[in-house]
């Protein structure tokens, strides 16, 4: 089977993927499966996620010509898909409109989600008052202390915020209480999963409505520079945004795909989130991927400077990539992600995601070594705002 | 034949229901695990479901969360719960072993290394929350004499109750509620419902688990159901009982279950 028509009918990417739920989830994630053929089918489905995409989140999001910072580099010119303009600042919301309004089709009055950082969380708050809906968001406790304006929006957004206590207290745990409540309520609930990870469906359909970032840089970058990319360049968490932007590009050979990850501390130093660089295959969360686990199949806590990166496993489809060899992963450590988070602010007046810094430092660490007609383009997946008070903790400036 | 079918037939001359405990092995510490299985067998358990401990227990409930909590701390993998289960069969060799957990400690062992290691441990049946019939390789288990058993829950269409009944073997266990473990509100007339179909389609005896909070429970589970799994319940007695005396509150309230259940029987 070609590589673009995955995953096969039980969800799987290969080795990868599949369903690895407890029972009691097979029937409700059985029928968003069937929900979802009918849906991607069903041209009013589709159209009113394109116009609530155009009109609601302010796509197609341009792309653009990084030129000052290129020069500065000195090599191949940066390029970057501005998802950090939608919306809510980041690509998260392509993906709870696209859940939200199958939500909506099949009759459930309440959504819950897992979250991480509080992007994710705050994309499903919008949706769900968007559309008059319940919301319960799980954040890990800790995760809750660290991002408090996060938590304030999705408030402000008339959804609930539950604190999670239980393991390492950050996005892993929240997503099993999500899971938990999901199991409990699965009748009336319908579970906004934010990443292209989890059970089947839910790789494939979060793929799917990211892709929109992809397929819009498909005909982008022709009108712009009459050529595709040499390289598109995205961070990899649980890897939607990645995904969004690759998934259209599979099929065009010529252009290299590099996922980028958390290297923490490096990953020498044990203190990572890059799965994908540094861990084995295993079982998580639903589905098999490539995990960060101990020598007893425990899973491990990792680290990284961005809370929407730090988590032990990576989409399913992100692992077939890698072992196909289609796609390339990478990581880059905390401190090369502050140089490129500093660098877009200094150079563009443009203040990124520390997720998508990382994404920014890897094509600063390669450009150098290409000639200045080479082009690579960088999925900037969000804006910076949420960020600053890491960042200025870390410069040991208390705002 | 298999430990736990012999039990079932036992106990089906003796027109009884199985009554089969949870523990998570290493709870609260891997010291006491070997002991408490004895004094659950003493008091009257048929099966006990050893639960292996998991760093991410999507499926359970906060009491059982932090029995593998409790039992990580002390660093209890996979390994460690095949020597205490070696350990039991030096002296016990009739009470079957269940291991319950997640795929992941099995997987990452790989499976037919464990279910080599398993059966040469003395365990008999094997529960993988996560992996449902679709995913899982129970022909391996089989091939080593270790029994798969699946969980039916109020959710399962009819069909896919074929589907489990092609791979599992020992017992099918029926999760009597939604939710996650130790959860409440149990409807026993809608949970009595379902066992006959569930038992004819798989030719195997049925458990009922999840919600189960008392002896009188449990004897009015045993009125219709083949086995009574009682997890949260037991787990809190351990949570709740200074270390000396686990062992003999925990047996106190198995022996009380097993009377009630004997004599509704």
């Amino acid at each position: 089977m070609r590589i673009g028509e995955l995953p096969d009918e039980r969800g799987h990417f290969g080795p990868y993927g599949g369903i690895f739920v407890a029972e009691t989830l097979i029937a409700a994630l059985d029928q968003l499966r069937q929900e979802y053929e009918l849906a991607r089918k069903d041209e009013a489905f589709m159209a009113e996620f394109r116009h609530e995409l155009k009109h609601y989140v302010g796509r197609p999001s341009p792309i653009y010509h990084a030129k000052r910072w290129s020069e500065h580099l000195g090599g191949a010119q940066i390029y970057l898909k501005r998802e950090d303009l939608n919306h809510t600042g980041a690509h998260k919301i392509n993906n709870t409109i696209g859940q939200a309004l199958l939500a909506r089709r099949m009759g459930k009055k309440r959504v819950i989600a897992e979250t991480g950082a509080g992007q994710h969380g705050v994309a499903s708050a919008t949706v769900a008052a968007r559309y008059g809906m319940e919301c319960v968001v799980y954040m890990g406790a800790e995760d809750v202390a660290r991002q408090s304006p996060n938590v304030y929006r999705m408030k402000l957004l008339g959804a609930t915020v539950v604190p999670v206590s239980s393991g390492s207290k950050t996005l892993k745990d929240a997503l099993n209480e999500a899971m938990r409540d999901w199991v409990t309520n699965v009748e009336s609930t319908f579970y906004i999963l934010g990443t292209a990870a989890g059970p089947h469906p839910y790789p494939m359909l979060v793929r799917d409505f990211q892709s929109v970032i992809g397929e819009e840089c498909l005909t982008q970058m022709p009108d712009m520079i009459g050529r595709q990319p040499d390289a598109v360049i995205a961070c990899v968490g649980g890897g939607s945004n990645a995904i969004g932007i690759f998934y259209p590009y599979i099929d065009h050979k010529d252009v290299r795909l590099i996922g980028v990850e958390a290297g923490g501390d490096g990953i020498a130093s044990g203190r990572h989130a890059a799965p994908l660089s540094a861990g084995t295959p295993g079982i998580l969360h639903g589905f098999r991927s490539y995990l960060m686990q101990d020598e007893n199949g425990q899973i491990i806590e990792t680290h990284s400077i961005s809370a929407g990166l730090d988590y032990p496993g990576v989409g399913p489809e992100h692992a077939w990539l890698k072992d196909s060899g289609r796609a390339e992963y990478v990581a880059i450590n905390d401190d090369e992600a502050m140089r490129g988070f500093h660098d877009l602010c200094r150079f563009e007046g443009i203040i990124p995601a520390l997720e998508s810094s990382h994404a920014l430092a890897h094509a600063a660490k390669i450009a150098p070594t290409m000639s200045k007609d080479q082009i690579l383009l960088v999925n900037l997946s969000g804006r910076g705002d949420k960020d600053i008070n890491t960042v200025a903790k870390l410069s040991g400036i208390t705002l | 034949m298999s430990r736990i079918k012999q039990t079932f037939a036992q106990l089906k001359a003796q027109r009884k229901a199985a009554l089969i405990p949870f523990i998570t092995a290493g709870d609260p510490d891997p010291q006491l695990t070997v002991q408490i299985l004895h004094g659950l067998a003493a008091a009257g358990a048929d099966i006990i479901e050893l639960g292996v401990p998991f760093s991410d227990p999507m499926a359970d409930g906060p009491t059982i969360q932090r029995a593998s909590e409790r039992a990580l701390k002390h660093h209890v993998g996979l390994k460690d719960v095949l020597a205490m289960v070696a350990k039991f069969r030096t002296t016990n060799t009739v009470t079957p072993i269940v291991l319950m957990g997640y795929a992941n400690p099995i997987e990452h062992m790989g499976y037919a290394v464990f279910a080599e290691a398993a059966a040469a441990a003395g365990v008999d049946g094997v529960l993988t929350v996560d992996i449902p019939p679709e995913e899982s390789v129970a022909g391996i288990f089989t091939a080593a004499g270790i029994d798969t058993i699946f969980l039916l829950s109020p959710t399962t269409p009819e069909t896919r109750i074929n589907l489990v009944a092609q791979k599992a073997s020992g017992f099918v266990y029926y999760v009597s509620l939604k939710g996650v473990t130790g959860s409440a509100n149990l409807d026993l007339a809608e949970v009595a419902g379902h066992i006959p179909v569930i038992r004819e389609r798989c030719g195997l005896p049925v458990g009922v688990g999840f919600g189960i909070r008392d002896a009188q429970m449990a004897a009015a589970i045993a009125k219709f159901a083949d086995a009574v799994v009682i997890g949260s319940r037991i787990v809190e007695e351990i949570e709740n009982s200074p270390r000396d005396k686990v062992v003999a509150n925990l047996t106190a309230f198995v022996a009380g279950v097993r009377a009630a259940m004997d004599a509704a029987a």
